[in-house]
């Protein structure tokens, strides 16, 4: 018999993964309204620099993710002032073509360093360990991955909401040029937004890495759940993308108990679902 | 006694459109300034060139002694001027007090405006502090918008039609606060199209038509005539 208790917690822990896919597409998209079209590059990008901390320095993973996550932060930061910041504007489509531009161009030279061939970051006794929940057994990884999740999104809205920086997120957001009356430059907000950002995509490297087999060419597809995560969360709220990538996890997890072909499908039907019945998402930041 | 804030010849283009002709203003400290003239005279143009949201020659804007008419509107306004934008334009995702607060971001600046008298001076703010700044009447916005460019306790403050679209007795407490807020240390700025309430409230007035200043002087030495044929470029009939 099915044990559909079990096949709904294991969805929402793999949400867990989503959603961290997620959280730094959702902060740039709720800052400067940038599609970064290579978002899942970067993901794949950062679960590379992870590996590589762990094969030459001989470090722990988690150990590693720390000594990438400021690399990360720079390289986001750079990326923004010095590239993406040219592409704002009132037409959409420069930031669109540059990012895709960005992913084609990552792949491709992850290809020329590391090869086509699949990757893992070993993560040890973790990788197996699991834990007895009543009558169920849940992976301590998956359990680890969501509560990273939650522990993203927590922060990230406490940053949003609570700080003077997070502030000025929204003010850019809501009106640069009135923020920049105030003393703001645009400009480095969206660069700090951007490096933020890569320091969850640092966490979702990890647990990307040491989960699964991953390859240079993987970075789309992770860039697809995310994308459904935020939007079917609603676009700029993080508890939405949270939820977001929980309703995807679900989904295919369920999709899969009732036939393994229908995993991935399932995800991206429950997607459309809540797209036609809700097309802001269920927690779209403005009706808060 | 000398100005705080020049503009000479300053110009001003909108893509080949040339919104400014060469506009010589002065404001002195202490004063109050107003901007009149109907409406696409260039008063806004003005505002938005002084600053710093549309940058032209460093020398075509002093700032007690600094040409500043080249910085972006982010140094312009720390500075020392600050603008209430036409239109308020707050900030729909923050509350009014974080509305507040932005006009101080990222530093601190000795003064006399801090959130304590900011509310002193338009006591309906503190009650509804805690809303989003656009749930408000427009006088109360118009307040907000007020308050948070003291917040950054500014030298000069540019308030860009205040009263635009505003009842009566609303527009009389917002320009009743005028004392208090020169108390405050800033010399005010205000663009009006209400001519009676710049009058009023001015000591040194400027009349704009088509880009150019047509007329300046202290309001009680305008002559109703004078003021009509600056204001519609034709005399009074």
């Amino acid at each position: 018999m099915i044990n559909w208790m079990e096949i709904v917690v294991q969805g929402v822990l793999l949400g867990g993964l989503y959603a961290l896919f997620a959280a730094g597409l959702s902060l740039i998209f709720g800052v400067m309204r940038l599609v970064n079209l290579a978002h899942g590059d970067l993901i794949v990008f950062g679960a590379y620099a992870i590996l590589m901390l762990v094969t030459l320095l001989g470090l722990h993973p988690f150990a590693a993710a720390a000594v990438a996550a400021p690399l990360m932060f720079a390289l986001g930061w750079m990326l923004q002032r010095f590239v993406l910041n040219r592409t704002l504007g009132e037409d959409i489509l420069p930031p669109l073509l540059v990012t895709f531009g960005l992913s084609i161009a990552l792949q491709n030279a992850l290809l020329e360093g590391f090869s086509a061939d699949s990757r893992r970051i070993n993560a040890g006794a973790l990788e197996t360990a699991s834990l007895a929940l009543g009558p169920m057994s849940v992976g301590v990884m998956p359990l680890l991955t969501f509560a990273s999740a939650v522990a993203a999104i927590f922060l990230l809205n406490q940053l949003f909401y609570r700080t003077e920086l997070g502030r000025a997120f929204r003010a850019v957001s809501d009106d640069a040029a009135t923020a920049s009356l105030m003393g703001v430059k645009p400009e480095r907000i969206f660069a700090a937004a951007a490096g933020i950002s890569m320091i969850v995509v640092t966490l979702a490297a990890l647990y990307l890495g040491m989960r699964a087999n991953f390859d240079p060419t993987i970075g789309p597809a992770r860039l697809v759940y995310a994308f459904e995560a935020v939007i079917i969360g609603g676009l700029g709220s993080f508890w939405g993308t949270l939820l977001g990538g929980v309703i995807i996890g679900v989904a295919q997890t369920v999709g899969a108990a009732v036939n393994p072909e229908w995993q991935i499908l399932a995800g991206h039907i429950a997607f459309l679902i809540v797209l036609a019945l809700r097309p802001r998402g269920l927690l779209p930041r403005v009706e808060q | 006694m000398t100005a705080l804030l020049k503009t000479n010849g300053l110009t001003a283009f909108y893509g080949d459109f040339q919104a400014l002709f060469g506009v010589d203003i002065a404001v002195r400290e202490g004063e109050t300034t107003a901007i009149i003239g109907a409406n696409g005279a260039g008063k806004s143009t003005l505002m938005r060139a002084i600053a710093g949201a549309l940058r032209g020659e460093a020398s075509s804007v002093m700032l007690d002694g600094q040409a500043i008419g080249d910085r972006s509107a982010d140094e312009v306004t720390r500075l020392g001027i600050a603008m209430v934008p036409e239109g308020r334009r707050l900030f729909p995702s923050l509350t009014v007090e974080e509305n507040l607060l932005m006009g101080a971001y990222g530093r601190k600046v000795a003064g006399h405006w801090d959130l304590e008298n900011a509310y002193d001076l338009f006591p309906d703010l503190k009650r509804r502090r805690k809303h989003s700044g656009t749930a408000l009447s427009g006088g109360q916005q118009q307040m907000v918008a007020i308050g948070r460019a003291l917040m950054s306790n500014p030298r000069v403050l540019l308030c860009d039609e205040i009263s635009l679209g505003l009842a009566p007795t609303v527009i009389r407490d917002i320009y009743a606060a005028l004392p208090r807020i020169k108390a405050g240390g800033a010399s005010v700025v205000l663009v009006e199209q209400d001519i009676g309430q710049a009058l009023k409230a001015a000591d040194q007035v400027y009349c704009m038509m088509e880009g150019r200043v047509t007329l300046s002087g202290k309001p009680d030495e305008m002559s109703r005539g004078d003021i009509h044929a600056a204001y519609f470029g034709e005399a009074a009939a």
